[in-house]
């Protein structure tokens, strides 16, 4: 009977969107790895080999991106699973002004990204900003958050975290949420206290939200650029430039090719890591 | 039940602490956006000596031959055609996809549907294609990328909410005599609508709030989108953070907005799209 049917369900109301998505995504995407070798001016290429990839990885100022893309993206995504853990756990408990509470912390994720980044580098200046006032006021000389060259990155890491929590925590909230309610009785009348019911029920239970948080988290941090360019722009120096900020400035130089093999370079850092993480947390995802 | 001592500390320490870490940044914005460009600059919380406040906005809005107002245009009509064209081809798409799903093709369509999640796209090469078939710099250009890199997440969800809908309904509309397309524009699709609005709020806020595609894809103040106003002021202005702050407040108006109407819409659909099974 299906069998019978499954020709009304034509490809050909799949073909608009293919074709969208096959024109400006897939073909771009498969023509970078041949623009990738050339130095190239959008309308005319000359095939280079391997010179863009070697020029990447011998400047300084390009191969500190790949090892700040990897800093960044770990910092983020393990800062968001950890807290938006804690979040979730405490939203879905019984506390007072829960409603509120989730939606004041939901809120920065739909801000602009460019205007968070404006508004916290201002608040991070290093003798004006807020924060440093308000640490002053308590007897602690804060840093130059955005100026020290240690501590640059992780500044930006952290409004990140500020902004995409959120996103996060909603996500654990579902989790938990879906998790029933009668293993909680059980452990309950077993005498197990809060701290055990998140070890043992909580904890392993909100598995597949975390595997969502990890692989969203994980991924948003190694493609980030709006934030580091409305905060940072890479400095101080190349300090803190990442992936997407060097290909931006490759293709403002002209660069096409340059810009195009460090596309390349995000894209296999993805392929390589994202795909097989993907692979693992699924596969060890325990079932309700 | 009365509530009991621990949970009101517990309660009002929590309250504090989103005050101080969400809401005082929102205060310093808006209160400086107030302010005089001088008091601005010290980029502090006091209330505004002189109230600068329409001087500002008007400054915002007129400056430049109304780039900020043209930029809201902009904006608005990439926001609503990205959602329409993405609404009808990502349905009709998830649609097929769910009903066909385990035939041969659909396997390798759902592998290329994960990368487009995951891969970034290549940028330089995009603009490539943009030129060769005339789009680059133009409105249709730029939202036919949006609509292609919104696709996957959209096509995703569509085809999840899609398996609710039982197989007898297309079943009997087949039987009494429709066809295909017109079982999904008359009977399928508005049963989408949940997941519709869903998405509608989502990319929305996603499509406007948007920086890397206009900026690469738009260039020119012409055709400034409200991100890229942000980014000139900051050249512009330099020293009038005033400004700069105002043109935050109004730029973060629409998402509110929404957020204020969708609040709840906007969380039932990121843990709808999120969590699977």
């Amino acid at each position: 009977m299906t069998q019978v049917f499954k020709n009304k369900y034509s490809y050909a109301l799949l073909l608009p969107a293919g074709i969208i998505y096959f024109v400006f995504y897939l073909l771009p995407t498969i023509m970078s790895v041949f623009f990738s070798l050339t130095r190239w001016t959008l309308t005319k290429w000359e095939f280079i080999g391997l010179e863009n990839f070697q020029m990447f990885f011998s400047e300084d100022s390009l191969s500190i991106g790949f090892r700040n893309t990897l800093i960044y993206a770990v910092v983020t995504c393990g800062l968001k699973v950890i807290l938006g853990l804690l979040l979730g756990t405490f939203l879905t408990s019984r506390i007072l002004f829960k409603d509120y509470l989730r939606s004041v912390i939901f809120f920065p994720t739909l801000l602009s990204t460019i205007a968070v980044g404006i508004a916290f580098s201002s608040m991070m200046h290093p003798t004006e900003g807020i924060i440093n006032k308000a640490l002053a006021a308590v007897g602690i000389s804060g840093p130059d958050w955005l100026g020290d060259v240690k501590l640059a990155l992780l500044s930006v890491a952290f409004v990140d975290v500020w902004k995409g929590v959120g996103i996060a925590t909603v996500i654990y909230i579902a989790g938990i949420l879906s998790i029933p309610q009668h293993y909680y009785e059980a452990l309950k009348i077993d005498g197990g206290n809060n701290f055990d019911s998140f070890r043992h029920i909580t904890l392993p239970l909100s598995r597949p939200a975390m595997n969502s948080v990890i692989i969203l988290a994980f991924i948003g941090g190694l493609r980030s650029f709006d934030l580091i360019w409305a905060m940072t722009k890479g400095g101080p120096g190349f300090t803190t430039d990442l992936i997407a900020s060097i290909i931006y400035k490759q293709y403002q130089a002209g660069f096409y090719g340059l810009a195009t093999a460090g596309n390349v370079i995000l894209f296999i850092v993805v392929s390589v890591l994202a795909f097989p993480l993907y692979k693992f947390l699924n596969r060890s995802e325990v079932d309700l | 039940m009365s509530r009991s001592k621990s949970q009101w500390v517990t309660g009002l320490i929590s309250l504090l602490l989103s005050t101080l870490i969400f809401w005082v940044p929102f205060y310093f914005v808006i209160m400086n956006s107030f302010k005089n460009s001088a008091e601005a600059s010290l980029f502090n919380m006091a209330l505004p000596t002189a109230f600068e406040a329409l001087n500002n906005y008007k400054t915002v809005l007129t400056a430049d031959d109304y780039m900020v107002v043209r930029a809201f245009y902009n904006s608005t009509v990439l926001t609503v055609f990205s959602i329409v064209v993405l609404v009808i081809v990502c349905s009709m798409a998830g649609f097929v996809l769910q009903r066909r799903e385990g035939g041969r093709a659909s396997s390798l369509i759902n592998f290329l549907i994960l990368t487009g999640l995951m891969i970034p796209p290549a940028i330089v090469p995009t603009i490539w294609v943009l030129n060769g078939i005339g789009l680059f710099k133009t409105m249709t250009g730029l939202t036919l990328v949006e609509v292609a890199l919104h696709f996957p997440f959209a096509a995703i969800l569509y085809k999840a909410f899609m398996a609710t809908i039982p197989k007898e309904l297309d079943e009997s509309a087949f039987i009494d005599g429709c066809g295909g397309l017109r079982l999904f524009f008359s009977i399928v699709f508005p049963l989408l609508k949940p997941v519709t609005s869903t998405i509608v709020v989502l990319t929305a806020v996603g499509i406007f709030n948007d920086f890397v595609n206009p900026l690469y894809f738009l260039p020119g103040s012409e055709n400034a989108t409200v991100q890229l106003t942000l980014y000139n002021f900051t050249s512009i202005y330099k020293t009038e953070w005033n400004l700069l702050f105002a043109d935050i407040v109004l730029i973060s108006i629409p998402p509110l907005v929404l957020f204020l109407f969708f609040n709840k819409k906007i969380v039932a659909g990121m843990t709808a799209g999120a969590v699977k099974g």
